[in-house]
């Protein structure tokens, strides 16, 4: 085990699986309670549209997907109004659309596509600093928005109109919100990759509704058992040799899965 | 002392065939209103109406005198129960949402909101709820939870939707009972599909199908039979008999 945290891409790999617990837990919760994973899966898809687009236009991967990340989930959010967020069909839509977009773009781009595996399954493996960084960042941004508005975040996910008659500014909070998955699905892409991303979010926040007697219990929960998925799924994938990404979305899902079983 | 006034009310999501038309309806202090309807006949549009979730196309809307945008601190809203809905939420959060609009944003609940949401809860008889969570509870406990939220926020008048849905015939009774009780310090109206679970408590009752008539506190079988504002098939299925027919001699409940 010691010789599995010498090696300086080890550490980084177990730092960033802890910080990167911290916001799916919180956000995931908030996507748990107002039902909303089908909408995550989308805007992780939907931002593969931006990464193909950042490669053709020769900026940083991270910034065409955060920029059609938030684009499409304040463009769901506006669209669906007033109502629950998001059709199934308009999902989809987006869903598949971003993939297709991203795939044009690469190939016209001409990039190397061992690339593109780490932007689909994660890369763990390969954690920079700036990595870090933008992951701690976003638990700094998640956390504080939370604790400023945990009422108000409560209020919208459980009763959105009668929040809205207490003359709370629901549009802002909605679009707060919105803003917060999108950013957190980006920055979670690094552990699992966009197609298991969905997973990673909600897996751990629907094992922690069932025990939970409050949100903000569920939240911490939620942080806790996405940190324990995590570290198990990265000493086994050491031990095994495995992708991470795979590893930490088949410990969740066997989780999950006993959970189900033993009610 | 007028709360509530709608005058010559059109409104819904299509102007050429609004969901309510040349509605005028209005509340004292004091009424206890029963509003009744087939689904689809603008019973929740007037509500959103009532609540300014939605403008009307023409007529005028005044709640206590003031746009509804700013009066919605003087409703107590109780939307209708959702039986199966699942959310990690204790029966005192819940409570504690009706002092959203008076505890402000960026602040946390204060000792006094607390207070106040532990005192509906007691005068509702569900104080012994408020640490379970929400979605263990029956219908019944539900709507008492849902009746304590609208009254944390010290509202004067409390608008109901389909408030005896949730509630088993055997509750039904003490659940008018509670209402009357409120409505000596405030006026209840509510809305609902369901003329058989309209009680002698109420005072008056008004239908609406598009249009809305209101009967006023002497209604009969024959104002009813007579009212086209109110649906055939309420009529047909004979349910109002119950009601009404007590109410004639004024011995039921």
């Amino acid at each position: 085990m010691s010789d599995m945290f010498s090696y300086t891409f080890m550490q980084n790999a177990f730092i960033l699986t802890a910080l990167a617990s911290i916001a799916c837990g919180v956000v995931g919760s908030l996507i748990t309670v107002n039902r909303m994973s089908s909408f995550t899966g989308s805007i992780a898809h939907a931002s593969f549209g931006g990464l193909g687009l950042a490669y053709l236009l020769g900026v940083h991967p991270m910034i065409g997907a955060t920029v059609f990340a938030v684009g499409s989930a304040l463009g769901i959010g506006a669209l669906s109004g007033r109502n629950r967020i998001g059709s199934d069909t308009a999902m989809a839509a987006l869903w598949a659309t971003g993939m297709a977009a991203g795939l044009v773009f690469i190939k016209l781009s001409g990039t190397y596509t061992s690339d593109l595996m780490s932007w689909l399954f994660g890369s763990l493996m390969a954690v920079s600093r700036t990595d870090l960084f933008l992951t701690a960042g976003l638990d700094v941004v998640v956390l504080g928005s939370v604790i400023l508005f945990y009422k108000e975040f409560l209020g919208i996910s459980y009763d959105l109109e009668f929040t809205r008659i207490q003359g709370v500014p629901v549009w802002f909070l909605r679009g707060l919100f919105l803003v917060l998955a999108a950013l957190t699905t980006i920055v979670l892409m690094k552990v699992t990759g966009l197609i298991m991303v969905i997973a990673l979010l909600t897996i751990p926040a629907s094992i922690a509704e069932r025990y939970s007697s409050s949100l903000r219990k569920m939240m911490v929960l939620a942080s806790f058992l996405s940190l324990l998925f995590g570290i198990i799924g990265l000493f086994i994938a050491w031990w095994l040799d495995l992708p991470s990404g795979a590893a930490i979305i088949l410990v969740s899902s066997i989780a999950y899965f006993l959970v189900l079983a033993h009610r | 002392m007028v709360l509530l006034e709608l005058r010559n009310v059109t409104a819904g999501y299509n102007r050429d065939h609004p969901a309510i038309e040349n509605v005028d309806l209005s509340v004292e202090k004091n009424d206890f209103i029963a509003i009744i309807g087939p689904n689809g006949g603008g019973k929740t549009t007037l509500l959103k109406v009532v609540l300014g979730l939605l403008i009307p196309f023409t007529g005028t809307v005044k709640v206590f005198g003031k746009e509804p945008v700013h009066s919605r601190k003087n409703i107590g809203y109780v939307p209708q129960v959702i039986p199966s809905r699942v959310f990690p939420v204790s029966v005192l959060d819940v409570v504690l949402m009706g002092r959203l609009g008076s505890s402000g944003f960026f602040r946390r609940y204060t000792d006094r909101d607390r207070a106040i949401a532990v005192e509906k809860l007691e005068k509702l008889g569900v104080f012994n709820l408020a640490g379970k969570r929400m979605d263990q509870l029956s219908g019944g406990q539900k709507q008492r939870v849902l009746i304590a939220r609208a009254l944390a926020g010290e509202p004067k008048l409390l608008l109901l939707d389909e408030p005896v849905a949730s509630v088993d015939s055997e509750t039904q009774q003490s659940f008018y009972n509670l209402l009357a009780g409120l409505n000596s310090r405030m006026a209840v109206v509510l809305v609902t599909h369901d003329v058989g679970a309209v009680s002698s408590h109420v005072k008056s009752i008004a239908c609406i199908n598009r249009h809305l008539v209101s009967h006023g506190e002497t209604i009969s079988e024959k104002d009813v039979a007579r009212a086209y504002g109110c649906p055939f098939e309420l009529v047909a299925h004979g349910v109002p008999h119950r009601v009404l027919g007590a109410r004639k001699d004024g011995s039921h409940v």
